[in-house]
């Protein structure tokens, strides 16, 4: 009876954990001011909330089974997001959807400045050659 | 391919490595561990390594099962902290946003661990690697929350801990070493070149 | 339990409806994204939280399918954004 109860309560706070998570992405990414920003709010439930949540399905409803399928979820949702983040904030920078007046140092922009200068003769406005910052190497970095 | 044997006796192995976390995968995704899952999922996962080629990763070959759990233990610690520093953040009144995107050279000289690296960064919540320089080993990561130069160093080595963490799981001889040397000059030297 | 299943849904709705809201404003594509992402974790985990209080386990297999259709939605549309602003 008593176990009963402790896993009650073990399962109410790691759903209300999950909750307010869900909560606080939704008001960040009411509140915060540019996309990657919110990108940052938007990353929080998808791994601490789901993580909760999932142990707490694991508490109540403890075989193996359950267990490996919630280990497949977490690790496919660990993997996957901060490559959904990534590709958003790339898509962010390369477009100019950031208030650059927020940023107190830009180190990328220094570099994406230098490779633009080092082949403005060769590929004007295009791909250039030795610009690995600039354009499908990160993507590629995914797979490799 | 490449013709000496021992390069691709090293490939086929971490091949085989590869194709044991897709057995796996299959066998968590049905959540079950029977001989039809497993020879299912062998089958499967050749027909998807053959039908879906890769480029081929290059495992080290070398793992230390003791410091691949402390990163791990330590990446759950880092996404809970920082999961509540964030959302603390959204929620505090007074917040006024201001962030920064650095330029981290790693020490690091392979993929693999470059990724696992980005990855781990991105996990956590309150930074993001927005772009990746790959000859250089060089993350460009957008952090938020930073006011002044000691939070931006702060950060900083704290990307350079994660790197030796994972280095010291999964990660070559050579980058072990490279890891472990004092080596703050050459990093500040590269990072002055960025 | 009831009292925290009600608040529990409460912060799951404010959180839900904060991301539609930023679905429907937000002034760039990229903004919808991301909140349509947040949206769908959210569902994830409202779905969770069912399976956790009644004791079964039959939405397992939605949530892996609905992970995985927001990653691939989002990461397709942050694609053809880099190549579409790459004039």
């Amino acid at each position: 009876m008593t176990g009963e109860g402790i896993r009650e309560i073990i399962t109410v706070g790691l759903v209300l954990v999950s909750s307010l998570m869900c909560f606080a992405a939704g008001v960040g990414l009411m509140r915060f001011p540019d996309v990657l920003s919110r990108l940052h709010a938007a990353t929080k439930p998808q791994i601490l909330g789901l993580m909760a949540v999932t142990a707490a399905i694991a508490v109540n409803n403890a075989t193996i089974g359950t267990f490996a399928l919630l280990t497949a979820i977490i690790i496919f949702q660990a993997l996957t997001a901060p490559i959904t983040a990534h590709m958003v904030g790339r898509a962010a920078y390369r477009s100019d959807h950031l208030r650059r007046d927020l940023l107190i140092q830009d180190e990328l922009s220094v570099s994406v400045d230098r490779v633009e200068q080092g082949n403005v003769a060769t590929a004007p406005g295009g791909t250039p050659p030795e610009g690995p910052t600039q354009d499908d190497r990160p993507s590629g970095e995914q797979y490799s | 391919m490449s013709p000496d044997p021992g390069g691709r006796r090293i490939s086929a192995r971490s091949q085989i490595v590869l194709l044991c976390g897709l057995v796996l995968l299959w066998c968590l995704l049905w959540g079950q561990f029977t001989v039809l899952s497993v020879v299912s999922g062998a089958i499967l996962a050749v027909v998807i390594s053959i039908v879906f080629y890769l480029p081929a990763i290059d495992l080290s070959g070398r793992i230390n099962l003791w410091h691949t759990a402390v990163f791990l233990v330590r990446l759950i610690v880092d996404i809970c902290r920082a999961s509540i520093d964030v959302a603390w953040l959204v929620i505090d009144p007074r917040y006024q946003p201001s962030s920064a995107i650095l330029a981290i050279a790693l020490d690091t000289r392979s993929d693999l661990i470059m990724t696992w690296t980005a990855e781990a960064i991105s996990l956590v919540p309150g930074s993001i690697v927005v772009d990746v320089d790959r000859q250089e080993s060089v993350l460009y990561v957008h952090v938020i929350n930073v006011k002044t130069g000691d939070d931006l160093d702060d950060f900083r080595a704290s990307v350079f801990a994660t790197e030796k963490r994972l280095v010291m799981a999964i990660g070559s001889p050579a980058d072990v070493w490279r890891v472990n040397q004092p080596n703050e000059l050459t990093r500040s030297a590269r990072r002055g070149k960025n | 339990m009831q009292i925290a299943m009600i608040v529990a849904g409460v912060f799951f709705c404010a959180g839900a409806v904060a991301a539609l809201y930023r679905v429907i404003r937000g002034p760039s594509l990229l903004d919808r994204v991301i909140a349509s992402d947040v949206f769908v974790v959210t569902i994830m985990c409202v779905l969770a939280t069912e399976m956790a209080f009644s004791s079964h386990t039959e939405t397992l297999p939605v949530l892996l399918v609905l992970g995985a259709f927001a990653f691939v939605g989002s990461v397709s549309f942050a694609r053809f954004m880099a190549k579409q602003d790459q004039t």
